[in-house]
């Protein structure tokens, strides 16, 4: 499948991605050249066959509900460009 | 044109655990910003998720209480979007196999008519942080306590026709996921969120129209007036010969209307695929079984109890069994006073009145269920008028000792001596012989008046039926 | 001793021939003489590795005598390590100073061992070259010119060329066996939930796996002794007993049934390769071992299906990186969007974008059932084949790469690097463990021959290659340079 710039510009907007005029093309480029590469599955019937998500048949283990957590917040935002006040700092929020 | 309307519900219930519901951070309401955010929670690189088995318990336990079918292999998955109270850049949710499949609640409207009102499915989901928008030198404060608690999102089949019934839809819902137990579910306070989808149709038609989402209602009250300002406002477009736009609003209780909200993303691609760090759960018809051998009475069952067991009308036992609190509370009145008439009346009458002048919950009252008990024996027994009660009732609001006490103290205490209340009927007729001499001449009516004279004498405490006898035997 | 197996040294550690303190520090010397040209490490961790190493002397003196005590190990920078800086190899990461240990490296240091650092990686483990790291390109020890594969390069490339005793890698498509296969050092994935994911930065969480990179079969199986196991953080490690993994390791071959892939024997595969795997199932029959080919159908969508499965998962796992919490956030951002975009397009690198655009087209509106759903029934399919194959043989073996280490700077288009890993995907798609040793040497490269087997028959792979490996000396070959840094002839 071919992607024009203009899909190219709407999966980079969903993926927070910045892509300039002059990369445009060749993100484009490189993104069908792998899109052919993809499209080869599309030569097998998969009609009859149930989708694989993990590779082993297992069920999800169930934690019991205890609070095992302390207050880490001094660590954590250490590591943070911007906070104030124990909060984390963006800029402004719109909604 | 006549229209009629069709609404949606989905609500949100933050599910009470104690920790959230993917770590093992605490939940507590009212926490210090981000004090209740762990590395996962924060979604610190190589973090990983783990279920709360409580939180598919609670979920399980709603579902087989409003006998819905329940998914034995449920299925998380991950729908992305940003937003910076969202820290790992999807939210974990269940799409295609929720928790909870189809089931359905009765509700009761006000002409005491029901209806069953479906619920399409209700999935396990996790909350999002919170954005504060107070002024940090034009930036926004971002707290991740509340994100990664648990919710259940309760989504209902577009079968309800109005304003009403969406409320007693929502009323309803409150009550049962209250008996259960399984969340507070306290509209202000953001652990019960409603959205509304609103479409209106031509009286008739089958398609349904176009529909708009009302987000993030926060009171019964404002989900009435936004109902009713939203449909108001599709109308007036369609009769103009407009179309509807598929949106977003949000409902501005000051101004009573509702308003567009500019999207979160211009076209929501959310990206949905099965959260592969997340195994499938599954669930036996033991486990099922287990939960529901657990649920308490339930409302409709406890209603139906109510009227057989004590006697009261469809709509007292109705108002009494709507809070888990307060028909455990009119039990212990009903049994300890040895009146279940009388008691449904001071509960749902006397005690309700005085709660919600006072903004109280059940659980706070000052008075409690055995003290009312108490003064309703009182009654019983003939210690004191039912007038009288209703003083002696006025003083338990402020003075915790007991009901015995108070009539004591305040000398509230019924006349029965036959000598006092014959001096009271000898002062009454020496005091008003006109009418004395009316009833003499056979105008029986007149003893109303009399009695009333006595009983004022008395300050109230007299036996009304002892000083009507007693005027009667005087006057002959 | 550097050039030495975990297992010797252990043995010299418990005979008191050395110290910890003393191999830590010809480590670090080591390091210090050579990292200015391979770049293996991203980060030296000379201080608290000569702690490490102390403390483990001191544990040893009061009787402790764990395998690994004061064994010197690197970590691949995909694992956090609380109070280190843990990178992925990534800009954004560039300043993330973990505060917390990955389960595989909170194991590693109960059991005593030394780290010396961090090794160098492709960002977010996304490639097969180690040219995507923000941190600059690993060499390979062999050739300076080539590449040590990809992306566990920087652990391959430490191992080969003796700047530390074993190391840890992660392999999503390949990126343990074919930087092993290319830099001529043993490495092994093992089955998927074998190992903890907890504190591994994700790339694609259902084929991510941990293992090691050593000197030795015998070595991984040491290594795997120590890192396998249940863990209730991570929901998807399996609870199943961990056996002895050195157990096993001398028992015959005789009656092993090994079966050959034919589509791993088809164009593509250089002739020298080739060679040296057919050579290897010679010494194989030699010792009693039966050889049947197999039909892996569909192992030719293998790359199809994973260049959906995994840029899909890797969109979602790396949208954390948002510039709010933690690592970077671009400068005077004018508004959120403006956060977001520039933040990510400024801290990822182009072929981390270049996935995330993929997996983000794969996921979105109209394309799901195309993409994503279409690739997890290829995955079935591809996990059927080796199922029934696996009714048939013990083991099955092919090369591990079609070719030896690639100049650096040669493929530059993502097709080709894509087409790298066809022989290893197949695995990690169906969850199976396999090892990749070295079995030859071609113009002066190594070269790699994959081991694949059944479910946790991790056990059986290990004893397949240490018994090659007691027959053969491909394992202990070394580049002439290295040789000579070691001061050999």
């Amino acid at each position: 499948m071919a992607l024009d710039k203009t899909e190219v510009e709407k999966i980079a907007h969903l993926a927070r991605l910045h892509i300039s005029e002059s990369e445009a093309e060749e993100v484009t480029t490189r993104i069908t050249d792998i899109l052919t590469l993809i499209d080869q599955m599309q030569s097998v019937d998969t009609e009859a066959v149930e989708p694989l998500a993990h590779p082993l048949d297992v069920v999800q283990r169930l934690r019991v509900d205890e609070v095992t957590e302390e207050n880490q917040r001094d660590t954590l935002q250490q590591l943070a460009p911007a906070s104030e006040d124990g909060l984390y700092l963006v800029p402004k929020v719109l909604d | 044109m006549e229209w009629e309307t069709v609404i949606g519900l989905e609500v949100h219930v933050s599910l009470s655990t104690k920790s959230k519901l993917f770590s093992g951070s605490s939940t507590e309401f009212g926490a210090e910003p981000n004090t209740q955010a762990n590395i996962f929670d924060c979604a610190l690189p190589g973090t990983l998720p783990v279920f709360n088995e409580e939180a598919l318990r609670m979920a399980v336990r709603f579902g087989v209480a409003i006998g819905a079918e329940i998914g034995k292999r449920s299925v998380f998955d991950r729908k992305n979007y940003f937003y910076p109270d969202l820290p790992k850049g999807y939210q974990v949710t269940q799409l295609d196999f929720p928790t909870v499949g189809k089931g359905a609640l009765t509700v009761t409207l006000a002409d005491g008519s029901e209806k069953v009102i479906g619920v399409t499915r209700a999935h396990i989901e996790e909350n999002a942080g919170k954005s504060l928008h107070e002024e940090f030198h034009g930036m926004s404060g971002i707290d991740l306590n509340r994100a990664g608690e648990p919710l259940l999102e309760i989504v209902s089949e577009p079968e309800i026709t109005s304003a009403e019934e969406a409320v007693a839809y929502l009323k309803k819902l409150h009550t049962i996921i209250r008996y259960l137990d399984i969340s507070d579910a306290i509209m202000a306070q953001g652990s019960m969120r409603c959205d509304v989808n609103v479409s209106i149709r031509p009286k008739g038609e089958t398609e349904l129209g176009t529909r708009t989402e009302i987000k993030n209602i926060n009171s019964f009250r404002f989900v009435e007036k936004a109902i009713y300002s939203e449909v108001e406002r599709q109308q007036e477009i369609l009769e103009d010969g407009g179309r509807i736009i598929q949106e977003t609003r949000r409902y501005n209780a000051d101004k009573d209307i509702t308003t567009s909200m500019r999207s979160k993303e211009v076209a929501n691609d959310y990206r949905y695929f099965p959260e592969p760090d997340l195994l499938p759960v599954v669930i036996d018809d033991e486990y099922i079984a287990a939960v529901k051998a657990q649920l308490p009475e339930l409302p409709d069952a406890r209603k139906a109890r109510f009227m057989d067991e004590y006697a009261l009308s469809n709509y007292d036992a109705g108002v009494l069994v709507s809070s888990r609190e307060m028909a455990e509370y009119y039990e212990i009145v009903a049994s300890k006073s040895g009146d279940s008439k009388l008691a449904a009346n001071w509960v749902s009458q006397d005690l309700l009145g005085m709660l919600n002048k006072n903004n109280l919950e059940i659980t706070d009252s000052p008075i409690q269920a055995e003290r009312l008990a108490t003064l309703i024996a009182r009654i019983k027994d003939s210690t004191i008028s039912g007038k009288i009660a209703k003083t002696v009732f006025e003083a338990m609001i402020t003075e915790a000792s007991d009901v015995d006490a108070i009539i004591e103290a305040k000398g509230l205490k019924q006349v029965t001596d036959s000598g006092e209340i014959e001096k009271l009927v000898l002062e009454v007729i020496e005091n008003n012989p006109a009418q004395v001499q009316q009833y003499k001449d056979g105008k029986e009516q007149v003893i109303g008046f009399l009695v009333g004279q006595c009983m004022q004498l008395s300050k109230g405490k007299a036996n009304p039926g002892q000083v009507n006898e007693l005027l009667r035997e005087k006057m002959q | 001793m550097i050039n030495s197996t975990v297992a010797e040294i252990s043995a010299a550690l418990a005979a008191g021939d050395i110290s910890s303190v003393e191999i830590t520090q010809a480590y670090l010397d080591r390091i210090a003489a050579l990292n200015g040209d391979l770049n293996a490490f991203i980060t030296v961790c000379e201080d608290s590795a000569l702690q490490q190493a102390k403390a483990a002397d001191d544990a040893r003196a009061n009787g402790d005598d764990s395998p690994l005590l004061g064994i010197p190990l690197a970590h691949k920078d995909i694992f956090c390590t609380k109070d280190v800086l843990t990178t992925c190899g990534s800009r954004m990461l560039h300043n993330f100073v973990s505060p917390y240990n990955a389960t595989v490296v909170e194991l590693f240091n109960s059991a005593g061992t030394v780290l010396l650092g961090k090794t160098n990686m492709d960002e977010f483990a996304m490639g097969s070259s180690n040219e995507t790291s923000y941190f600059g390109d690993v060499k390979n020890p062999w050739n300076t010119e080539c590449v040590p594969g990809g992306s566990s390069g920087g652990s391959a490339a430490a191992v080969a060329a003796d700047l530390c005793a074993m190391a840890t890698g992660t392999d999503t498509g390949g990126s343990i066996r074919q930087p092993a296969a290319f830099c001529g050092v043993t490495g092994f994935k093992p089955s998927y939930g074998r190992v903890s994911r907890w504190g591994m930065i994700a790339f694609a969480s259902s084929l991510d796996q941990a293992g090691p990179i050593t000197k030795s079969a015998e070595d991984a199986a040491l290594m795997l002794n120590v890192m396998s196991g249940l863990d209730k953080k991570d929901s998807t490690s399996i609870d199943r007993p961990v056996e002895d993994f050195t157990a096993s390791l001398n028992q015959p071959l005789k009656g092993l049934r090994i079966g050959v892939p034919k589509q791993h024997f088809a164009e593509g595969l250089s002739a020298e390769v080739e060679q040296a795997v057919r050579d290897a199932l010679a010494e194989y029959e030699k010792l009693g071992a039966i050889i049947k080919e197999v039909d892996l159908t569909n192992s030719h969508l293998s790359v199809s299906a994973y260049y959906v499965v995994a840029p899909a998962e890797a969109s979602a796992n790396l949208s954390r990186f948002d510039g709010v919490r933690y690592g970077y956030r671009c400068e005077d951002p004018v508004d959120l969007e403006d956060m977001y975009k520039r933040t990510r397009s400024e801290g990822f690198g182009e072929e981390v974008k270049r996935r995330i655009m993929i997996g983000t087209y794969a996921l979105s509106a109209g394309f799901y059932d195309a993409y994503y759903r279409k690739a997890q029934k290829i995955r079935r399919l591809i996990k059927d084949d080796f199922d029934r194959a696996f009714e048939e043989v013990d083991v099955i073996i092919g090369p591990t790469s079609p070719h030896t280490a690639f100049k650096l700077g040669s493929k530059s288009d993502p097709v080709s690097m894509y087409l790298e890993d066809i022989y290893t995907i197949a695995v990690n798609l169906a969850g199976l463990p396999a090892a990749s040793i070295p079995v030859g040497v071609a113009n002066g490269m190594p070269m790699g021959m994959q081991i694949i087997g059944k479910y946790f028959d991790e056990a059986k792979i290990l004893n397949v290659a240490h018994q090659f490996q007691q027959h053969t000396d491909w394992h202990k070959q070394k580049s002439s340079a290295i040789a000579a840094a070691n001061g050999e002839a």
